[in-house]
């Protein structure tokens, strides 16, 4: 499968950070490349074959995540730059209005900080609390605190962190008896599981195309679409208006609405293919690898004495492993494994909370794709027996 | 392998492990604290200044090996040297990891600190090496803040 990966055909590097973005297929960047070289015009603006063409894919790659994701209907599926945008967007087009002194949101202690910050912004600017799910010693969610006050409730499906499947449907049908919105965080999941929204229930889903295969600038945020036709455009400009007159405008439908200038063609069209690429594997496959990767390197990483793992005592988790080497900075560990071809994240990433709440400082990080193989892991352990004699501490 | 030994050599990963410095000073004229928030090296530096001299020098913190042997060598190199003395190899590091060194430029004068140099290859750790050395430059602004008879000025290293 590498093969289909152009960065990754020569073997040159067991590429490990799966988490913070994923390569690209051939067919993906072939089709971005044939649409700048054949097709390239403003969407939605032009009456000549081209803009037409731009109009068409980028409607196309709509209704094609809208089936992918099992939305109702296209006019639910906006367009973004990432994951983080489209959580901004909920949290300043839905909480700005929703949002008043005393009201809650619920978040978890496991959240990137996509999912925190743009929460605890809107709690200061309209006097909402902001309040926490914690995590038992595994790593799973606590019991939540949802009551009459909560509006909000904001969760990620799988931290970026500990890997483990949250599972949301007890707290989104709790979160739905108070009235209060449910904004998943789908950054980690939607590319590693079969997403349903309508199953899951959730009124909102953020994604980002770059974590999928896709080029990086364009995300997704799917929208219940009576909160959609409620809320406020998040951005204003070109193609989101109906009649713009000197002191008023009226506004797009869905999903115009809420996409202000002009959008990210060749991204659009990037994630379709990549959704092609995805769903011709398929995501029964595409977890049985994942799952495969981590029984073969969590026995091989407990081996090793000086090894620390994290949320790792759980069945229900995705192919990302938290770890750190004892004594040694999660930094100098990426730099000593990168030096064996070795591609890991180190620090907090984007997740200080969660670190704080674990008593960690930072931690190492190894994420897995479907096209990773055995022996990345093998390199990956051969590279961390190498540490501590790097560090003169053996 | 052979460039990890040229960064990670023994007197570097020593002084990473050395427990001389981390301890508090009796009243400090400055606390300054430095972060790097993606890699989570965090320190806080504390300086006693006295007469226009480092009189002593103390840090506590967490971080990768690069950053704490740099805190380490500069409070070694710093301790007893002047505030003017001070701020001139704090550039001089700074310029030193930046690869912005000029002919004139003598890095024995960093003492143990010039083995760092190699980390002017490896651009993702240059903020780890820098951290000390900026918060020093902030420590000393503070001080002189402190100081009523003094009118603090900017650094050449708070360009950073």
């Amino acid at each position: 499968m590498k093969n289909d990966f152009p960065i990754l055909s020569n073997g040159k590097i067991a590429y490990l950070d799966n988490s913070a973005t994923t390569q690209k297929p051939r067919a993906v960047i072939d089709a971005v490349q044939k649409y700048y070289e054949t097709q390239n015009a403003n969407p939605l603006r032009g009456a000549y074959r081209w803009s037409v063409e731009a109009t068409q894919k980028i409607e196309d790659a709509r209704k094609k995540i809208a089936k992918f994701i099992n939305a109702k209907s296209a006019s639910e599926i906006i367009f973004t730059k990432n994951a983080t945008e489209s959580l901004n967007l909920v949290a300043y087009s839905f909480g700005r209005e929703n949002l008043n002194l005393g009201d809650e949101i619920l978040i978890s202690i496991a959240e990137h900080h996509s999912n925190l910050v743009p929460w605890q912004i809107l709690a200061k600017s309209t006097g909402a609390i902001l309040k926490y799910i914690r995590l038992d010693s595994h790593g799973n969610f606590l019991e939540p605190d949802i009551n009459s006050k909560t509006k909000i409730v904001a969760v990620t499906q799988i931290s970026n962190v500990l890997g483990i499947k949250n599972d949301l449907s007890k707290i989104i049908e709790r979160a739905h008896e108070f009235g209060a919105v449910v904004v998943v965080d789908g950054a980690q999941s939607v590319p590693h599981l079969k997403t349903d929204v309508q199953k899951l229930d959730c009124d909102f889903l953020a994604f980002s195309g770059h974590k999928m295969l896709a080029p990086m600038g364009i995300g997704v945020l799917y929208g219940r679409k009576k909160f959609l036709e409620s809320m406020p455009p998040f951005l204003a400009g070109g193609e989101m208006i109906e009649y713009v007159e000197e002191q008023s405008t009226t506004f797009a439908d869905l999903p115009h609405k809420f996409e202000a200038g002009t959008q990210n063609v060749g991204g659009a069209i990037g994630i379709s293919t990549a959704i092609d690429y995805l769903e011709t594997i398929g995501f029964e496959k595409i977890e049985s690898i994942e799952q495969d990767l981590l029984d073969y390197a969590i026995p091989k990483l407990r081996d090793l004495k000086f090894i620390d793992l994290y949320g790792c005592d759980v069945e229900n988790k995705i192919g990302i492993i938290a770890f750190n080497v004892k004594d040694v900075h999660p930094h100098d560990v990426a730099t000593i494994l990168d030096k064996n071809g070795v591609a890991i994240r180190a620090g907090d990433h984007c997740a200080q909370p969660l670190h704080r709440f674990l008593n960690l400082n930072s931690s190492c990080r190894a994420s897995f794709y479907f096209y990773n193989t055995r022996e990345d892991i093998d390199r990956l352990i051969d590279a961390l027996k190498n540490v501590r004699k790097v560090m003169r501490l053996e | 392998m052979s460039d990890l030994d040229d960064l990670y050599t023994e007197l570097i990963t020593e002084h990473s492990r050395s427990t001389e410095h981390r301890k508090h000073l009796e009243n400090p004229t400055s606390i300054e604290h430095g972060h790097n928030p993606s890699c989570g090296d965090d320190i806080t530096l504390e300086v006693k200044i006295e007469n226009g001299i480092i009189a002593e020098a103390s840090f506590n913190g967490v971080g990768c090996a690069i950053s704490q042997a740099s805190t380490d060598m500069m409070i070694d190199l710093m301790e007893g040297k002047s505030v003017e003395e001070a701020r001139r190899l704090i550039d001089l590091f700074i310029r030193m990891i930046k690869s912005e060194l000029n002919d004139d430029d003598d890095i024995e004068e960093l003492d143990e600190a010039a083995t760092l140099e190699n980390i002017s290859n490896l651009p993702a750790r240059v903020k780890c090496a820098v951290l000390a050395w900026r918060t020093l430059d902030r420590a000393i602004i503070g001080s002189a803040a402190n100081d009523e008879n003094r009118s603090p000025t900017m650094g050449q290293a708070s360009r950073l």
